[in-house]
């Protein structure tokens, strides 16, 4: 007989505490999600989809300085059907728009996507014809990252708020709850408010 | 004799690399616990600073606005009263808002201002879940009051 039941202590780094073991836990109590969840966060398998400049930070991001792996995200795999979580790191033309929103399908649940950079999020300073305005037209983005390009940390701590989400539960977003809003000024009272 | 030189000699030439590459400094960030030095002169968000008085620099003046090449600054100006004073000239920015995801931070913002209201700062981390958190307002970019002493 266990002298306490302990939970799994959630911690705020990617490695989570099992129990308390200095109050003799040592059995752990939790649900099948949570812990697929943490499996899921801890093992995201990005898509190499570079798109623009953002990539050069991307493969930054993944090089021995700001270590990618740390959070067990080094492979980097150039086939869809092996990667969970796409990042477009950067613009994307109306021509690639529809290779992407393909190769998104392609990808097997669950999947993520995080758009990195200005020009993939919104259009950045390419507001004309060519440019999709924000790859959340095409695909449900989860994290957007601001940046010209983000720099490697700026794209870690999407990646760390990324993680953040999925370890709690929040199932990837559909078309249905997607909204695209324009950038119009608000009200004033809103703003007072 | 022949495996001693085929084998045994490369193999012992090539730990010698790794044992040299194991007393190399680490070049590794550990990112979320330790962050590193930003260069002085790095843009990231954007900040309203106020006079040491605690009145706002910023005029509503929107030259940042004109300066900026991805039209993500907006700015409406409004007239100061002796009642309710904002900025020392006549007009102050009744809303200011900046479209962090639009931005590029390129810092024309900050050349262009006359009386470097708006300035850019180190703090990097602006991810975030939806599109609408990204719209800044004045009351996120401004600084806090200065601390009466």
């Amino acid at each position: 007989m266990p002298k306490r039941l302990e939970t799994v202590v959630l911690h705020d780094s990617s490695t989570p505490v099992f129990g308390d073991i200095e109050k003799g836990g040592n059995v752990i109590v939790t649900t099948l999600d949570t812990v697929l969840n943490q499996a899921r966060a801890n093992s995201l398998w990005p898509l190499t989809f570079g798109l623009a400049c953002c990539a050069i930070e991307m493969m930054s991001t993944a090089g021995s300085r700001f270590d990618l792996a740390r959070f067990g995200m080094e492979a980097f795999r150039a086939s869809p059907r092996q990667a969970d979580l796409m990042i477009i790191a950067g613009r994307l033309s109306k021509k690639m728009a529809p290779v992407l929103r393909q190769i998104y399908d392609q990808m097997p649940e669950p999947k993520w996507v995080l758009s990195m950079g200005a020009c993939a999020s919104s259009g950045g300073v390419y507001n004309n014809y060519a440019i999709v305005q924000g790859a959340d037209q095409v695909v449900p983005v989860d994290v957007y990252v601001p940046g010209c390009p983000p720099s490697p940390d700026a794209l870690l701590y999407g990646i760390l708020k990324l993680q953040d989400k999925i370890k709690k539960g929040q199932s990837p977003k559909t078309f249905h709850d997607l909204r695209i809003i324009e950038t119009t000024p608000r009200q004033l009272e809103q703003v007072k408010s | 004799m022949e495996l001693l030189k085929d084998v045994v000699k490369p193999m012992i030439a090539g730990f010698g690399i790794t044992r040299k590459r194991l007393s190399h400094q680490k070049v590794t960030i550990m990112y979320p616990e330790e962050k590193r030095a930003q260069y002085p002169r790095t843009r990231w968000r954007h900040v309203l600073t106020r006079y040491e008085s605690g009145l706002e620099r910023c005029i509503g003046c929107s030259l940042c606005a004109g300066a900026c090449p991805a039209r993500c600054i907006y700015v409406q100006a409004g007239e100061n009263t002796d009642a309710e004073r904002y900025s020392p000239g006549e007009r102050y920015a009744v809303r200011y808002e900046i479209n962090m995801i639009r931005c590029i931070f390129c810092g024309y913002c900050q050349e262009a201002c006359p009386t470097g209201a708006i300035v850019l700062r180190n703090d990097f981390e602006l991810a975030n879940y939806r599109r609408e958190n990204f719209i800044y307002t004045k009351e996120m970019l401004l600084e806090p009051m200065p601390i009466e002493s």
